[in-house]
């Protein structure tokens, strides 16, 4: 049983974690949150020049090789750090071009993916709803892409979209549109989380690339699974940065002549989060092997990290703020920032409740197979 | 990662399995009642014999050193032993205090004539162990306990009441904490002893649990003299002594299991309503995924402390939230199969009721699992305290003289 990470994915970790607590600080997340900028260009290329981008790439296809485990381990750094950069519609756009790319295609795009020199959005919603494949109503005729799609994380701020739009045979396929070319209009979208870009792109028969070596609804889901662990990776990455700093913040603040960490309201809700996180991060664990092994289980695996990670960082980020008082809810203190992006991630693959169904739907196949 | 053995850690697999294989009946729906029910002369006999086996293979006491009677191995072999034996119909319940609390208390704070008294007739299970801490003014605040013992010459005489003693009914020794000085400050004024359960001056009553079953009792000393050579341990030391054991005792009872989402997931597939089987019911569905989550973060937790203890390292404070989390997760599935069943969810008939008055069963008897061995509220505080570093509650009584400390009238 060696149920951790190899030695030196423990050093990749560490080393994220120092670089990211100098290089990356909240400052620098506010000054998107401010609208100085639209993401944090200054990590996006440091973090592309290290390599972080392209570890779930393959090094003949431009990446740094180090695997699933390596991406999931840096995503929670970056999580922590609740770091503004599109890295998690990185982490998605590269599992579309892996699972749905030709050979000439990965090789095209990946290199640029895993640099950071291009930067990719997933565009998949139309509108309020959970995935489904009857709420596609964008469609690809003649290699023209035509349909509305919002909201699209990093939208206004990619170069390439991978486009989930229906085919002229009446499927559904995942498209490539350069959203600089023509046919291609991105409206801003005001949203919960400012550190993070949120666009509508309407497309008017803007040309259009199928990626052919996957199709069909499976496709996407397929898409969604992968993303979803080294998302869940990040979500536990902010809870536990909402922990560290729900803590720190109850040692220091005296009321009633002791530090608050020392009533047991304050204690035992911290220990809850920590429950929350531990489990979660168990679960975690297991869905980062399952999809650096490819094992028959990554469905399930995927699904219930996923579901672990979204409540664990929706409780500790709300939490924190509760622990901080009147302070945690002025802008001035980053407990909001954590708040803003637990509830991002956890809607930006589709909310819990469908991840729950799918996860019991998992389990019920699975069941089945075992009794045939 | 991966979730192999290591080349050591699959010879002593094999091994055990082996052991297991020849003296063991496979555990199947049939044969599991001798797991966890309460013992009565048939699973006490049973049980005895089954620990001599396991002592004359040398699976009684893997983790000891040789000079005890133990094995000399690793944490490491002890969890592969136990995966082993979970596949087996063996006896449980009736050594497990003895060995994983009280015995080892004996040899870590014990004379070299108590280990040669206490340990080898334990491991061989000739002798039955209970654990005599709390008492009925001294639960969670198990330093406030009253049970006096005296010295008068050589000798020691104690006087007083434990509650909640597993297993005393028929234990043949007991590890009991006594006041030896109600004048120090409460931690400071305890000693520890090994007492004599069958020895005039023990009385030991049932006491009927809210399940109807009965395992723990009240145990009263009316004068009962030890000798001095029955102290485990400096007199006064009883606090620090003590912390051996109650360190044991969560290990052990973390890693128990019980109804889980296996057997809840088993019954909303089954059951029939209205609108089909349970299971399509969206409600059902959101409550089946958080308890899958919960289970399955349990598990891969125990994956994390085991792997640790494969390379040697001691578990990480991960290894801490087991028991409460499942005692929580096991009062709610019980009692959400049980909204299923609508009005005869009341109905415990094993005959009648869904899959042998499971549920039933268990939500009478989780309310204990959350209280036993640490209630959720001090579980919280130990994690709080020991694994979070938050500072400890703030103690009224610490530096008083325990014979000044208000008593409640509870």
């Amino acid at each position: 049983m060696n149920f951790e990470f190899a030695d030196e994915l423990l050093a990749v970790r560490d080393g994220a974690r120092s670089f990211l607590a100098k290089n990356a600080p909240t400052a620098a997340v506010r000054r998107v949150l401010d609208g100085e900028a639209p993401y944090d260009a200054a990590t996006w290329r440091a973090i592309g020049e290290l390599g972080w981008l392209g570890a779930a790439i393959p090094e003949e296809l431009g990446g740094s090789g180090l695997g699933h485990e390596g991406l999931c381990v840096l995503a929670e750094e970056i999580g922590a750090a609740v770091a503004a950069i599109p890295f998690t519609s990185a982490c998605m756009a590269a599992e579309a071009i892996l699972l749905a790319g030709d050979a000439e295609q990965q090789r095209a795009l990946l290199p640029g993916l895993a640099t950071g020199e291009t930067i990719f959005c997933l565009a998949l919603a139309e509108g309020p709803g959970n995935p489904h494949p009857r709420a596609v109503k964008a469609e690809v005729r003649g290699g023209r892409l035509t349909g509305t799609k919002w909201p699209v994380a990093d939208g206004g701020i990619a170069d390439r979209a991978v486009v989930v739009a229906g085919d002229a045979d009446g499927g559904i396929g995942l498209f490539l549109v350069e959203l600089a070319g023509p046919g291609v209009t991105r409206t801003a979208l005001e949203s919960l989380d400012p550190t993070r870009n949120q666009a509508r792109l309407d497309f008017a028969g803007a040309p259009a690339l199928p990626l052919p070596a996957a199709r069909g609804w499976a496709a996407v889901e397929a898409v969604l699974e992968r993303s979803a662990v080294p998302i869940a990776f990040e979500q536990i990455g902010g809870a536990r940065a909402c922990l560290d700093m729900a803590r720190d913040f109850a040692m220091e603040r005296h009321a009633f002549g002791r530090p608050i960490a020392s009533f047991q309201a304050i204690k035992h809700k911290l220990v809850d989060i920590y429950v929350a996180n531990e489990l979660a991060r168990s679960n975690c664990y297991y869905a980062a092997w399952a999809l650096g092994a490819d094992a028959p289980d990554l469905s399930t695996a995927a699904a219930a990290a996923r579901v672990s990670a979204t409540e664990a960082f929706h409780l500790a980020s709300k939490e924190n703020i509760q622990v901080h008082g009147g302070m945690g809810f002025t802008w001035a203190a980053d407990c909001h920032l954590y708040y803003r992006r637990a509830k991002l991630l956890s809607l930006m693959l589709g909310g819990a409740p469908w991840w729950k169904d799918r996860l019991v739907t998992r389990l019920e196949l699975t069941n089945a197979d075992q009794g045939a | 990662m991966d979730f192999a053995d290591t080349p050591g850690e699959a010879e002593f697999r094999a091994e055990a399995a082996a052991f297991l294989e020849r003296h063991a009946e496979p555990l199947t729906g049939a044969n599991a009642v001798i797991r966890g029910r309460v013992p009565d002369e048939e699973l006490l006999r049973r049980a005895r014999e089954w620990q001599a086996l396991k002592a004359e293979a040398g699976f009684a006491a893997i983790t000891w050193a040789p000079e005890h009677g133990g094995r000399g191995g690793t944490p490491m072999e002890q969890v592969i032993y136990a995966q082993e034996e979970a596949r087996f119909a063996v006896p449980r319940g009736v050594y497990e205090i003895g060995l994983g609390m009280c015995v080892p208390t004996v040899i870590t704070h014990g004379t070299p004539d108590q280990h040669a008294r206490h340990v080898a007739p334990a491991v061989r299970g000739e002798e039955i162990w209970c654990q005599l801490f709390s008492e009925p003014a001294a639960g969670s605040d198990v330093a406030g306990l009253r049970t006096r013992a005296v010295k008068d010459g050589e000798d020691w005489v104690i006087n007083g009441q434990k509650i909640w003693t597993s297993g005393a009914h028929y234990a043949d020794w007991g590890l009991l904490l006594a006041r030896t000085d109600p004048h120090a400050a409460k931690h400071a004024g305890l000693t520890m002893f090994v007492i004599p359960m069958r020895a005039p001056g023990v009385e030991v009553r049932r006491i009927k649990q809210v399940a109807g079953t009965s395992n723990f009792n009240e145990v009263f000393f009316t004068d009962l003299r030890v000798p001095d050579s029955a102290r485990v341990g400096a007199v006064g030391a009883g606090w620090k002594v003590g912390l051996t054991t109650l360190m044991n005792e969560r290990l052990t009872v973390g890693g128990s299991v019980g109804t889980d989402f296996d057997e809840v997931f088993a019954f909303v597939r089954d059951l029939d309503t209205e609108d089909g089987p349970a299971i399509r019911n969206p409600a059902v569905r959101e409550r089946l995924a958080e308890w899958y989550v919960r289970s399955r973060g349990l598990k891969y937790t125990r994956f994390r402390t085991i792997t640790r203890l494969s390379r040697g390292q001691t578990p990480g404070p991960e290894s801490s939230i087991g028991k409460l989390v499942t005692a929580g997760k096991m009062q709610e599935i019980a009692s959400f199969a049980l909204d299923l069943q609508g009005a005869a969810g009341v109905v415990t008939d094993r005959a009648v009721a869904p899959m042998g008055a499971l549920f039933q069963e268990t939500l009478l008897s989780a309310p204990g699992l959350r209280i036993a061995g640490g209630t959720d509220e001090i579980m919280r505080n130990i994690i709080a305290e020991r694994v979070l570093g938050l500072p400890g509650d703030v103690r009224v009584d610490r530096d008083r003289p325990f014979s000044e400390i208000p008593a409640g009238k509870r």
